[in-house]
């Protein structure tokens, strides 16, 4: 969930909404007079907010302008979990951010802590996905920025989302192909959420693994969409418990009311699991 | 350490509005309005004076105008407010 980097109390309040993820924004939501203001609004709500279990990401401003840096070492030095590159573009741009990551992590001695996300905002970014998403082990994921990626693209976002197809594939098959996250764009009209559940659908479809919010609003139905029914829960354990007791006999495959349990089925059942326990229909207890 | 007038915050629920100015003596005089003054207005002043004095700032006229703020707003804003009045960045770049 997208949260402004100079709102004190809406970034205090965000963690309460149950979002799995928070990003503060030093970027778009800032205004140039107040870059320096957020940046240490962010810092000290990162280093004394009780935030829980929730992911901290932090979207800075670019390495191009007089912010990114100032932006970098404040965010490591806070303890951050992910950085959020915007307009991403190149391999390159991952690698100088990795760079500065570690120039930071290496005077606090927590070299590799600090993991990298890359928002592609233009058709030169999604012609680069697969480069840009394994440009650096600290690569956890990719995202779709639509509203800059239109603009680019001469075009405007439309209410079926034809125009970025191509742009969601290509994030989608690159992330697979590094072994990260997709994460696709936001929906800004808050009045219509008929609409915003269609395209959390699609998206789903498509492979995501989340979309990005910009209100608290909107995280019932990501959850809703996400959420596996109960009988694909319970296929999903038992085919685990089928696995597991398999293993213990040194097998990996097994027959399952009929049917052949192997990897492939294997990922997609604890893939169940995992999208249940984030969707908040099963806790990480019921499956101890 | 030479500083001129600068304000850092918001008068926005759960934000404070900070305003630093030369000292007419010497140490730190803090001014505060709060609608929570009788409860925190001593933890106010005090997260308020750590922030200045991490910064390396001792003499200085500060106004607090407090909207709620945490802990942590409040040694941001003041923070942020005793960086433009001095021009002393704490980032390296």
């Amino acid at each position: 969930m997208f949260v402004p980097g100079n709102n004190p109390a809406m970034m205090q309040d965000a963690f309460i909404y149950g979002p799995d993820s928070i990003m503060l924004d030093l970027e778009d939501s800032v205004a140039m007079a107040e870059k320096d203001a957020a940046r240490l609004l962010v810092y000290n709500a990162l280093r004394t907010v009780d935030y829980g279990d929730t992911e901290m990401v932090v979207r800075i401003n670019p390495l191009s302008t007089p912010y990114g840096k100032k932006d970098v070492e404040a965010v490591v030095k806070a303890g951050v979990h992910v950085v959020r590159m915007p307009k991403t573009e190149t391999a390159e741009e991952v690698h100088e951010v990795e760079r500065e990551i570690e120039r930071v992590e290496a005077e606090l001695g927590c070299v590799g802590r600090t993991k990298i996300m890359a928002a592609i905002e233009s058709a030169l970014g999604v012609v680069n996905a697969y480069a840009i998403a394994t440009a650096s082990p600290r690569m956890m994921g990719i995202a779709l920025g639509a509203e800059d990626y239109c603009a680019n693209l001469k075009t405007q976002r439309s209410p079926e989302g034809m125009e970025l197809l191509l742009a969601r594939q290509t994030i989608v098959v690159a992330a697979r192909a590094a072994g990260i996250d997709a994460l696709d764009t936001v929906y800004s009209n808050l009045n219509d959420m008929e609409t915003f559940r269609k395209e959390v659908e699609l998206i789903k479809t498509l492979g995501f693994d989340g979309k990005s919010i910009i209100n608290p609003r909107q995280i019932q139905v990501v959850n809703e969409v996400f959420a596996p029914t109960a009988k694909a829960i319970e296929k999903a354990r038992a085919i685990i418990a089928a696995i597991k007791e398999a293993e213990a006999r040194g097998s990996g495959v097994v027959s399952l009311n009929g049917k052949m349990v192997d990897r492939p089925v294997v990922i997609r059942a604890q893939r169940t699991i995992d999208l249940a326990i984030a969707s908040g229909v099963i806790s990480k207890e019921d499956v101890l | 350490m030479e500083i001129k007038t600068a304000t850092a915050g918001t008068l926005e629920s759960g934000d404070v509005m900070v305003q630093i100015s030369p000292a007419e003596g010497e140490g730190l005089h803090i001014e505060l309005e709060s609608t929570v003054a009788l409860q925190f207005g001593e933890q106010i002043r005090q997260v308020a004076t750590e922030a200045l004095t991490d910064f390396g700032l001792t003499n200085a006229h500060v106004r607090l105008v407090d909207k709620g703020a945490l802990d942590c707003t409040i040694r941001a804003r003041v923070t942020a407010a005793a960086v433009r009045a001095t021009g002393k960045d704490v980032w390296k770049d």
